[in-house]
């Protein structure tokens, strides 16, 4: 392997990771989507809020690196996809633009839309952002419909027809919903983001009535998680996907693609059915009241989808099929960045392990006891 | 059909210009707060003083209120490259890209990472753990600023990069020469500098308040004489690195230069204009058109080339070409601009017919490693983005709106140097409270902050107009392909959104200054929050 497909596969791992870390973290938009189920009293919904809002903003910072380390490793997919699904990415970042301040303001006096609407925005969020990502990372296996040919430049001054990357549905986006799959896999994030919530809300909540609510609440959720999860897994393993030649880099189709690329891989399909074993164990723990249940959900959410992501990118896989034009299909190997920026991201990537340990030990820090009404009384920072 | 895509890009433009503009209200003050912040609770830290953890902890709440709404607006900036403007995002993403990275990972999560430990860690970890965390949250804020400068000023000035036609984009060629080049170093200062006297002058302003209505007088002192010493010390680094600016934007943009000086014919030993009226057209032609303009002799040289004779580039030099200057007109760089596109059409033409011969004949043409390539590259492609437009004018930003912008931003610094001074020095001889017209001054300094901060954008990005990237590639084609209406709608959409948001930051913002640093959080929607000394009274 020379160094540039080295580096390329180095670049898609990590995007995977941040994506499985992503998807984890999302138990904050869960437990937003629960918030009035879980809270039945104004103070049982500020336990939430304050139980959730001490990660919020942890969520929020690995979308945004997400977003920032696939433009800087893959920035054709960035061009493509943004430019391209215009519709669907604005409806997320609404979503998300709106749960920023929702914390913050929620239960400050003179807050001008009321708290009631502040709530809302976390409703909003909390459901739709799940929904919405799960959808859209679906099209990753799924495909979408775009022609791509960066020569379009040589067009001068003939409008519209100088952009590289076009959109051929005139939903931009949108089309993404009338695929079945995507929204079977959106219902299943946005159902596992409210599973692990339970989870995790079971285990830094010290309330009684919320912790039960939470128990029994994730019961249906986990089913309808796993149920929705087995159908979209075993579609994809039956689906047809598109492979890129090595050497001359065309793209042919090819059936039971992703079944391949878990046999071909197989250090990745262990991983992957460890992760599922660890999500279902989560269930389990769960289930029994149990407090560890976030750590097992936590950790095999990660694995996951870090090893669904690399099915859809390693083994010379496209990453992001195109429907419109088989050739314009997006490929680890077309899609990267240069040989010279991925290797300067490469020494900056030798960081992670210290961001990952300050923020371990900044978790620890402030989830050590579990959070209380009485913390709440006595008002270090509540939202 | 090109009239609906020139729609688009306009609908773009205001849409990043609306999302920027509103992000950039929030920014400065986080960025300036969250380090006043943390030298008061070093403060606290040092003396044990309560007095000083109730300050803190008030000025953090501040910055707590603001920092979530700049976190929203940020989300979006990142993320609109990629939605509105696709072509620029592949063109340059090579280059482009890596510092938004580099910003998330080294950046974003010092600062969410250590702000929860900042805003909740007051009882859970130690008095030592907890400054770590709140000087962090500094660090970490300051630090993506300085990322996301260093992208910008790559705009501004494109370098440490080169142009592939295999992929047909630019790519990175050196890391250091992006991130240290002599713009983005100036800017990071200059904007890091100018956001901390900003939030000075809010903490001076606020401070200010509570001495006018008689309350809090030791936090108010207190803080003031901290904000202010540290603000004027900051407006000066402001006033410093500004002059640094106006020499390397004489050098990297002089158009941006002689549009902002409203300078038509170029001269040398050219004065400054102090104040003017400045005719609302900006066609080559027109000019000279400022009205009853006060000048500076000889100043204009001396601030761009440290030297009092030296010459300067008017606009018209710069559009219709000065041989004498060896200064290229306009249509000369978008002849050229013109031939690299040309080959690039070949390129797509032996590449359609499978003609591989051609196709190389083309790539070697393109070849940095080759003296021929590199000499194309130098003296062609460094013209590429003149290629795509029509008329030689469309190079001239809009005159009045640099010329006033920066008269507003260097006025206003002015100002701010001479107000933090004068405050720092009467409230350290206890002679600040009595003087109230002062005081109101000082309120009303913090509005005046904002628009300045402002002006200073406009300047940036206005006057890199007509580029997305100086030179390589116009705004026309920058954008992504989607409907003008589309981008309308989202437009509005953002508008509404984003002055709701700020209305309530505001409203939120005003009642916590006047409920002062006591408990004020909520216990429930139905109660009077304010404490018992705040009521009855009203801002």
């Amino acid at each position: 392997m020379d160094t540039l497909t080295f580096l390329q596969n180095y670049w898609w791992l990590l995007i995977s990771l941040l994506g499985g870390l992503l998807v984890f973290l999302l138990f904050v938009q869960g437990g937003q989507a629960l918030l009035y189920d879980l809270g039945r009293t104004e103070q049982e919904r500020d336990l939430v809020v304050n139980a959730l809002g001490r990660k919020w903003e942890l969520t929020f910072t690995t979308l945004v690196t997400f977003g920032g380390a696939f433009f800087a490793s893959f920035p054709l997919f960035y061009s493509t996809s943004f430019g391209g699904a215009y519709y669907v990415w604005m409806a997320i970042l609404f979503c998300f633009v709106v749960q920023a301040v929702a914390y913050e303001y929620r239960r400050k006096p003179a807050n001008v839309l009321g708290g009631k609407t502040f709530n809302a925005f976390l409703l909003v969020n909390g459901i739709l952002g799940p929904l919405l990502l799960g959808t859209v990372v679906s099209t990753l296996f799924t495909g979408a419909h775009f022609t791509v040919d960066r020569l379009q430049l040589a067009d001068a001054g003939e409008g519209s027809r100088v952009v590289i990357s076009q959109w051929a549905s005139p939903w931009h986006g949108l089309d993404a919903l009338a695929n079945v799959w995507n929204l079977v896999l959106g219902v299943a994030v946005a159902l596992l983001a409210m599973t692990l919530a339970c989870q995790y809300l079971m285990n830094c909540v010290a309330d009684a009535a919320v912790v039960g609510r939470a128990r029994r609440r994730m019961k249906p959720l986990s089913l309808g998680f796993v149920v929705c999860f087995v159908a979209w897994f075993m579609r994809l393993l039956f689906a047809t996907g598109y492979a890129a030649d090595p050497a001359s880099g065309e793209i042919r189709s090819e059936p039971y693609k992703y079944l391949h690329n878990l046999l071909e891989m197989p250090g990745v399909a262990v991983a992957l059915l460890a992760g599922i074993v660890a999500v279902l164990w989560s269930i389990r723990e769960g289930w029994q009241g149990r407090r560890r249940a976030i750590w097992f959900g936590g950790s095999g959410t990660v694995l996951v989808v870090l090893t669904l992501l690399l099915c859809a990118g390693w083994n010379h896989t496209a990453f992001y099929p195109s429907l419109t034009d088989m050739q314009s299909s997006l490929t680890i190997a077309n899609a990267s960045s240069s040989l010279f920026t991925l290797r300067v991201m490469a020494y900056v990537s030798l960081m992670i392990p210290f961001v990952v340990a300050y923020i371990w030990y900044a978790w620890r820090s402030v989830n050590r006891v579990p959070l209380t009404r009485a913390e709440l009384d006595e008002g270090e920072h509540p939202y | 059909m090109i009239s609906d895509y020139l729609q688009t890009v306009d609908w773009s433009r205001a849409q990043f210009a609306l999302t920027a503009i509103y992000h950039w209200l929030f920014v400065p003050l986080t960025l300036g707060l969250s380090v006043l912040v943390a030298i008061m609770e070093t403060k606290y830290y040092r003396s044990g003083e309560e007095f000083w953890r109730r300050t803190t902890r008030f000025w953090m709440r501040l910055f707590g209120i603001n920092f979530a709404i700049g976190v929203a607006t940020g989300l979006i900036l990142e993320f609109e490259f990629g939605t509105n403007w696709s072509n620029y995002s592949y063109f340059v993403g090579d280059i482009f890209g890596a510092p938004l990275a580099v910003e998330g990972i080294m950046a974003f999560f010092l600062e969410t990472t250590f702000i929860a430990v900042m805003f909740f860690g007051w009882e859970k970890v130690s008095r030592r753990a907890h400054l770590a965390s709140t000087w962090l949250t500094a660090v970490g804020a300051n630090l993506s600023a300085l990322w996301i400068l260093v992208a910008n000023a790559w705009m501004q000035y494109p370098v440490g990069c080169t142009f592939n036609l295999r992929t047909v984009r630019n790519e990175m060629t050196s890391f250091w020469e992006v991130a240290l080049s002599p713009v983005a170093l100036n800017k990071f200062f200059h904007t890091v500098a100018s956001s901390f006297t900003l939030a000075a002058l809010f903490v001076v302003g606020v401070s200010a308040w509570y001495l006018l209505r008689g309350r809090e007088e030791k936090m108010a002192r207190r803080s003031l004489a901290v904000a202010s010493a540290f603000g004027f010390v900051f407006a000066v680094l402001t006033a410093v690195t500004g002059d640094k600016s106006g020499a390397v934007i004489a050098r990297v943009q002089p158009m941006k230069l002689a549009a902002m000086e409203a300078l038509y014919e170029g001269t040398e030993g050219a004065p400054l204009t102090v104040m003017g009226f400045v005719s609302p057209c900006g066609r080559p032609d027109d000019g000279p058109l400022v009205r009853y303009g006060i000048d500076i002799p000889k100043l204009l040289s001396i601030m761009s080339f440290r030297d009092k004779n030296a010459f300067v580039p008017g606009i018209r030099d710069l559009v219709y070409g000065n041989e004498e200057r060896g200064i290229l007109s306009a249509d000369q760089k978008m002849a050229r601009g013109r031939v690299v596109i040309g080959e690039l059409g070949r390129y797509r033409e032996a590449r359609d017919t499978g003609d591989r011969k051609a196709m190389a004949a083309v790539e070697r043409k393109f070849d940095p490693s080759t003296p021929e390539g590199e000499e194309f590259l130098r003296e062609y492609f460094a013209y590429f983005g003149y290629g795509y437009l029509e008329s030689p004018g469309q190079i001239v930003p809009n005159v009045p709106v640099l010329f006033y912008s920066f008269r507003v931003m260097v006025g206003a610094g002015v100002l701010f140097i001479l107000l933090l001074a004068t405050v720092w020095w009467l409230n350290r001889r206890d002679r600040l409270v009595g003087k109230r017209w002062l005081l109101w001054t000082c309120v009303w300094m913090i509005p005046v902050a904002y628009i300045a901060s402002q002006a200073g954008w406009v300047l940036t990005e206005v006057g890199r107009q007509p580029w997305a990237i100086q030179n390589l590639m116009p705004v026309g084609i920058a954008a992504s392909k989607i409907p003008a209406g589309s981008v309308g709608v989202t437009f509005f959409l953002f508008l509404a959104l984003f002055t709701a948001l700020f209305v309530a930051e505001v409203s939120i913002l005003l009642r916590q200054i006047r409920l002062g640093p006591e408990r004020v959080e909520s216990p429930g929607p139905e109660t009077d929050f304010r404490p018992a000394s705040a009521k009855g009274r009203e801002l």
